[in-house]
Formats: structure tokens, sequence, C-alpha cells
């Protein structure tokens, strides 16, 4: 942190109006098992799962829906006990709401768990083997980014990372999801985080959690105390102090390289949801099939924390929380930062849903766009020290060199550029535009680059053959002439023997 | 439902909103000014805003753009309103108003409108003036001058003789003639002795004008309309060179108080060089643009031909703000110690 940090506070970033209570301060709620659940086989970083089950089945809680498919990817566990009803494919949780394939599965009303095995004494198990059942839980990162936990695990390991962060930052406004997991089950989570600890290698942990959580700090830090391995350690309440780059800096000052990962500065970043997800796996032998979500908004009647199995429908979550007020301006899965807008409520909850919002026309704020007047908010705003004003400039002229040049890959797509904006100008849909039309170019170039080589072999392939044909068709000219200077004695023209020992032969 | 990108709050805040603040701001500094010289400045202001507005509404018209919400964003009002405080108060109305026409249509609106011209509206309309209407544009009222509202509308509107008594130099340029004149050998000691015209740190009169402006742009640091790196900049840019100028012959160089609390140098530093479309958008180049800015106005105030430096120090800077900002780009998260 420079000097300018320690006097001024922290340069990056915004403030916005947090929202957090008086939906974090309510108690935590479960939700009844919905009728019918539907479970996708993309909810997480990576491949799809592939079905484990057959439609017609009988599955209990907890049992193996779907496998992993390839190196990066998760196993899927029956969010209740029921019938497997359909393979198919359903509105997928995205502002496309393209199809996504699913597992529908049709609740018995038991939600009866499957035999599951737990361990009394997982400080004795390999490293490894953490992490092989953290795997067979599925467990993915519940910050939002889904990456399977067990990969990051063992990757931890055989980097030989020091320290474990635990983000418990949630600075996306209107959730607190986290907050409240922190305040509930304290313990459940440091004992989460100590067998992270064990899996990784690493030698101590350090829980951030901003500011503006005092119970949580509270709560963490009573939980966490027998421990001395694993300090709490508040953090300034600054969005996104929640990114991994940001935290890292704050916590250890140490800044990831830019084409880096964590893992190149000894440090390995985690969620706290996660950690009690592996406590949950490793001691009970509980898969991750249900989550803490964030049900929150002024149209949401009763807002705050619900428990809700993997697959339930968004309007199902948004029923049980009393229904809705009124017609929202803006359905949003995950904060209102970063998350994405729903095209309706009939999409399923997955494992990297953090909040539901149904925020009314005066929480959107929604203003006719204005020119850009340079005024550099942007450039104030942008936690990673990008020029969000020129990279629109470029990107607007359909320059995507120039916008690479003023850092368009470094973006984190955080959105505090188009928060500050006074002219909103949505520079995050010019970033991802960019980086999608990028995406494509080198997509492109790849196939041409192919195409190339293809025609090229094909052209060196007949150029081959031509010249195979023609030194053919010269030595057996040489040949016949050889032939013919052999007789030339007995024969009056060279070409008359050949064609005599052509029709000889 | 309507699908749109992140994010989905925004913060409260809108161009009208800025530059309400910006002429918020003003206000002060009007106050002491129109207090100082009468009611002619707000006449002046009057004229120069409906003058700007109907210039950009008919522009916008013609150049098939929305007129209500152009105009409703107030940056019209906000260069008119700085023609009028920087362009002498008992101007001849036409004056005032081809100032703010030039500015709005040549400047601004040809350019392409708000957030296109790569100068400062109101500066270049100033610089115009001063070349076309030198005479003119260097007659301010004499200390002590006291006219009636009738008398002042009488002069601004042409209706009585523009008598060379009724006008006078600033302090700056009576300070820059005074010093200039051959033979006279008076120092600047002696000259700022003359209480009737320097008043008690700067220009009379002056000087309060000037700081009702710096509490002007305390209040847009405050509210974050301004960042500080410009006037920082500015102030320290005029106060180096004009303090190692008197440092080096305190005769015949005045001291950097005057220069700071005199002329425009604070409705410069925190109005005019803070301006975002025309300056820089980077940090470096903030502290770049508003250091030579105020560099660039001593010099040009002390060994230039014009009575006052701001404007074409502000040109000049704005000219270099594209090439300042390349080279002053903030260090990308993770790319610190790339640099050798």
């Amino acid at each position: 942190m420079g000097l300018m940090e320690k006097f001024f506070g922290l340069s990056w970033g915004i403030h916005p109006e947090d929202h957090k209570r008086p939906a974090a301060d309510a108690a935590t709620r479960t939700m009844p098992v919905p009728e019918r659940l539907y479970v996708s086989l993309s909810q997480h970083l990576g491949a799809p799962a592939r079905p484990a089950v057959l439609v017609g089945q009988k599955v209990r809680k907890g049992d193996k829906l779907a496998d992993p498919q390839g190196a990066v990817s998760a196993a899927i566990h029956a969010p209740t006990s029921g019938t497997v009803a359909a393979i198919g494919e359903i509105p997928a949780p995205h502002p496309s709401g393209l199809p996504v394939l699913a597992i529908t599965l049709d609740s018995d009303g038991k939600d009866e768990w499957t035999e599951l095995e737990g361990c009394t004494d997982p400080f004795a198990l390999e490293p490894a083997e953490i992490s092989r059942r953290v795997a067979a839980a599925g467990v993915v990162g519940l910050g939002g980014a889904t990456f399977p936990s067990a990969l990051k695990l063992s990757l931890s390991q055989k980097s030989k990372v020091s320290t474990l962060i635990m983000n418990g930052g949630e600075c996306e406004p209107y959730l607190s999801c986290d907050d409240r997991l922190m305040r509930d089950a304290a313990a459940d989570i440091v004992d989460g985080i100590r067998l992270m600890l064990h899996a990784t290698g690493a030698t101590e942990a350090l829980v951030g959690i901003e500011d503006n959580k005092p119970e949580a700090i509270a709560a963490m830090t009573e939980a966490a105390r027998p421990y001395a391995e694993v300090s709490v350690r508040p953090v300034p309440a600054r969005y996104p102090m929640g990114s991994e780059k940001q935290l890292i800096l704050v916590l250890t000052g140490k800044e990831i390289p830019a084409d880096g990962r964590p893992g190149d500065v000894g440090v390995v970043v985690h969620n706290v949801g996660t950690a009690r997800a592996v406590h949950e796996a490793i001691r009970h032998g509980r898969p991750l099939v249900s989550r803490l979500v964030t049900v929150n908004g002024a149209c949401v009647a009763q807002p705050g924390n619900i428990f809700v199995p993997v697959g339930t429908l968004v309007e199902e979550v948004l029923a049980f929380a009393g229904g809705l007020q009124g017609a929202p301006a803006r359905l949003i899965m995950g904060g209102p930062m970063m998350g994405m807008s729903l095209p309706h409520a009939r999409v399923p909850v997955v494992k990297g849903t953090s909040g539901i919002l149904a925020l009314d026309a005066a929480q959107v704020a929604e203003r006719a766009q204005e020119p850009c007047i340079r005024c550099a908010s942007c450039v104030r705003a942008c936690p990673i020290g990008l020029l969000p004003l020129e990279m629109a400039r470029h990107i607007q002229a359909s320059d995507l060199k120039g916008a690479v040049g003023v850092g368009l890959k470094d973006c984190i797509a955080c959105g505090c550029c188009a928060y500050v904006c006074p002219s909103q100008i949505p520079l995050v849909q010019y970033f991802a535009h960019a980086k999608g039309e990028m995406a494509a170019q080198d997509r492109a170039k790849l196939r041409a680059e192919a195409t190339k080589k293809m025609a090229q072999a094909r052209s060196d392939r007949l150029e081959r053959e031509a010249r195979e044909k023609a030194e053919m068709a010269a030595r057996r000219k040489a040949e016949r002439a050889a032939a013919a200077a052999a007789t030339a004695a007995t024969a009056p023209t060279p070409s008359s023997t050949a064609v005599a020992e052509g029709a000889q032969a | 439902m309507e699908i749109v990108t992140s994010p989905h709050v925004l913060k409260p805040v809108s161009i009208t909103r800025v530059m309400g603040q910006v002429c918020l701001a003003l206000l002060p500094g009007i106050a002491v000014y129109s207090w100082l010289i009468g009611p002619a400045l707000l006449l002046q202001l009057g004229i120069a805003s409906l003058t700007a507005l109907a210039a950009e509404a008919l522009l916008l018209k013609l150049r098939g753009k929305p007129v209500s919400p152009f105009l409703m964003d107030g940056s019209a009002l906000v260069t008119a309103w700085l023609i009028a405080l920087t362009f002498p108060p008992l101007s001849p109305w036409w004056l005032t108003a081809t100032g703010v026409l030039f500015a709005i249509v040549i400047a601004k609106q040809l350019y392409g409108g708000l957030g296109q011209n790569p100068f400062n509206p109101a500066m270049v309309a100033f610089a115009a003036c001063i070349v076309a209407f030198p005479a003119l544009m260097s007659q301010w009222p004499a200390q002590g001058l006291s006219l009636s509202f009738g008398q002042q509308l009488e002069v601004v509107f042409g209706l009585a003789p523009r008598i060379d008594a009724l006008t006078a130099a600033t302090p700056l340029d009576a300070m820059k003639t005074a010093l200039k004149m051959d033979g006279v050998h008076a120092s600047v000691q002696e000259l700022l002795a003359n209480q009737t015209l320097y008043g008690t740190f700067a220009g009379r009169g002056w000087e309060w004008v000037t700081s009702a402006y710096l509490l002007g742009g305390l209040f847009l640091l405050w509210r974050r309309v301004i960042t500080w790196h410009v006037p920082v900049a500015f102030v320290l840019g005029l106060l180096l060179i004009s303090g190692l100028c008197w440092s080096l012959d305190p005769a015949r160089y005045a001291d950097p108080l005057f220069h700071l609390f005199s002329g425009g140098a604070m409705l410069g530093a925190f109005f005019i060089a803070t301006d975002p479309v025309s300056g820089c958008t980077t940090p470096r180049g903030k502290l770049i643009f508003g250091f030579g800015a105020g560099a660039l106005a001593y010099l040009i105030r002390v060994f230039g031909a014009f009575p006052d430096g701001i404007a074409f120090a502000v040109l000049i800077m704005n000219l270099c703000a594209p090439l300042i900002d390349l080279f002053c780009q903030p260090a990308v998260f993770g790319k610190k110690k790339e640099a050798p």
C-alpha cells in the first residue's frame, strides 16, 4: 500500500449504499423442498457434468446424479429423495434464457438422506484424501465463480501456497448470505478452514471480513480463538473488496502479476461459504445440495436469507419469501454489481446463486445515456488502474487492438466504472461486447490458420505427387534411353526400339 | 422482462447535477464581484445565459439532435457564466453575445457538441475576442467608479458614449504597464504601496473576488466534482515560477501572493483548467496539465503581450492534453514492476 493510501484511505473502487440490512438481520429460514427440482448439469466452471442416472430411477437425497466430465468439472447430487422425471433441456439461469441440460427430479416428500460416510478424525487423513472427498461431494466455490474446490485444493498443494485467504468480504450491495452464515455457523466455517489448511499445506489462514459486518467479525473471531493459525482480519468496506486481487493486496500487501494467479504469490483464496461446504462434506459426508441465498430488493415482501435446495425455481423462492410486491423493474441472480439480469423467474437456483434480487424502478435508477464528458470518474474508480473511457472510445471505433492497448484484457468487469458514470454509459456492456468479439476473432483466426495449413498441405501433396510423377517419367525415360542406347546397334531409331520394347513388355 | 448488462444499480449522479454544482460554486464569486462592480455583472450573466441557451438550442436542432435533454445538461450555462465572468463587466452587450456565440457555435457544437470539443469553449471565446477587439477587452471599470444601474445599462447597451475615463486597466495590467514604462523606475513595492489600486494583498477588491472563487473551488473539491490534482498543480506552477522571478528581482517582479489573487488565477485553477472535456483524464496527466497551465499563465502575464494569460495558457495545455495522457497512463494492477 502506498503512502497516500495510508493517509487518504483506499483510492480504488467505490462505496455504494450497501442495502444489506434489514435482510441481513432477519433470521435464516429453510425452504421446504418443492415438488419438482430442475438440477442443471452446468452449475460450475468448466465442462457440464454427465448424467449418471436414468429416467424413472429412484434416488435418495445425496445420491449422485451426474459425474464430472473433464479436468475442470464437478459432480452433482440429488437435492432431495424422489424419482428422476426427465433428463432434458430447461431455460438456463442466464440472461440469454437459452436451454441448458438438466435433470428433473420429482420429490417424494420424504427428503430422506442416503447413507453418508462422515469422518471423526479428518486430520489423520492424507491431504489428497481431503481433496478427493471434497470432489466427491461436488463442492464448488460458493462466492459466485463456482470453480471446482477440490481442484483448487490440490493445485494449491502442488504450488506450495503458504497463506489461505478466506473471502468473507461480500462487497456486493444487497447480499448478506456470507454474513449470515458467519454469524450462524462460525464454528463450522472455522472447522472447514482448518480442513482446507490441512488439504493445501498452507500454514496460516486470514479471514477477510468487511467492517460493515461487526456481528460476523465478532462471531468468527470467537470461533477462531482456539486456533492460532486462523486469524480474522476486518477490512474496509469498499467494492470490489471481494475481488481476489484486491483482497490479497489489502491482507498481504502482495500484488498478483497481471497475467498470473494467486498461487504465484503463495496465496489461495476460498469463500467462507465454501469452507462450510467442505466441513459438511468431510465431517458428515454430506454433498453440496443446498445453499444459503439472499432474497432482497424492494419488491420482495419478506427479504432475508433462505436455505434453498439446488434446482428450486426462482419463482418458488420468491413465493416462499412472501411473494412479490408490485412488478420488479429488474430481476437479478447474484449481486447488483456483477449479477445477471434474468428474463423471467422460471429458472432454477444453482450452486453459485448467492442472491435473488427483485429491484424496483427507484433502486435501479435508470437514466438516459448522455455523451462522455471525460470527467475521469471511471479512471478514479477502476480498481485495476485502467482507463475505461479510453477503452470505450476505442471499442466504439471498432479498434479492439487499441482497447487492448489500454487494458481491456485486464478488466475484471466489476462495474465500478459504469456505476460512477454521470452519463450512464453502459461501459461493462462495451467491454463484454469487445471481449466476445475478440474471442470470436481468435477462433476465426485459428480456423483460418487451420484452413491455411490444410490448403498448404494439399498443395504440398499435389506438388509432391506431380514431382514424383515427373521424376518417375524422367526415370523411365532415362531407362528407356539407356536401353535404347544398348540396342542402338541393332535398331534403326531409338524411338522405334522403345516402342518395340514397350510392346514386348 | 428487459435484459441488461450489470451493474444494476447506479450512483445518483448526472451531468446536470455536475454542472449545477459548478454553477452553485460560482455564486460566492459572483456575489462579491457584483458587490464590487454593480449590477452590470448580473446583466452580463443574463445576456450570456440567454445567448448560450438560444445558440445551443438552434445548433442542436440544426444538427438533428434532441434539444431539451442536451439543453438541460447545463453545460452551455457554465460556458456562458465563465465568459460573463472573464469579460470586462462593462463590455457592450454585443461583445458578450459574440463571445458566447463563438464558444457555443464554433468551439463546441461544430466540433460535435458536449464532450467532443478539444478546447475550452469559454477560453476560445476569450482568446478570439481579445485578438479581435483588444481595446474593448482591456477596458475595466476604474477604481472608485460608481455608476448607477441606469448608467451601467446605458454603457452596456451603447446608449451612452464609452468615455475612456469610465474604464481602466485591471491592477494586473496596470502593474505590467507601469513596470514597462520607459523612464519611470517605479519598483513593485512602491506600486503596491498604492492602496487605492492594489488593496491589501492583491488588486483592490479583486483579492476578495478571487478569494470567493477559491471558496467555490473548495466546495467543488468537497463535493468531489473536481479532484485536487489540477488546482493544486496550477497553484504550484504559478507559485513556483512567480516565486523564482520574485526572489531574483523583487523590484521588477510582483510577489507570488499578488499573482495568485489577481486576475483570473483562482477562476482558472478551480473552474477553467478543471474542465474535464478539454483536460487530462489520468491523475499524473492532470498534475502536468495544471502545472503547465499555471506556469504558462504567469509567463504570458508577465512576459507576453496580454494583460492576463489564463486563457492562452489553458488553450495551449488543451492542445497538449491528449499527448500528456498518452504518457501518463496509470499503472495497471500487477504490472507495476514491469517498468524498466
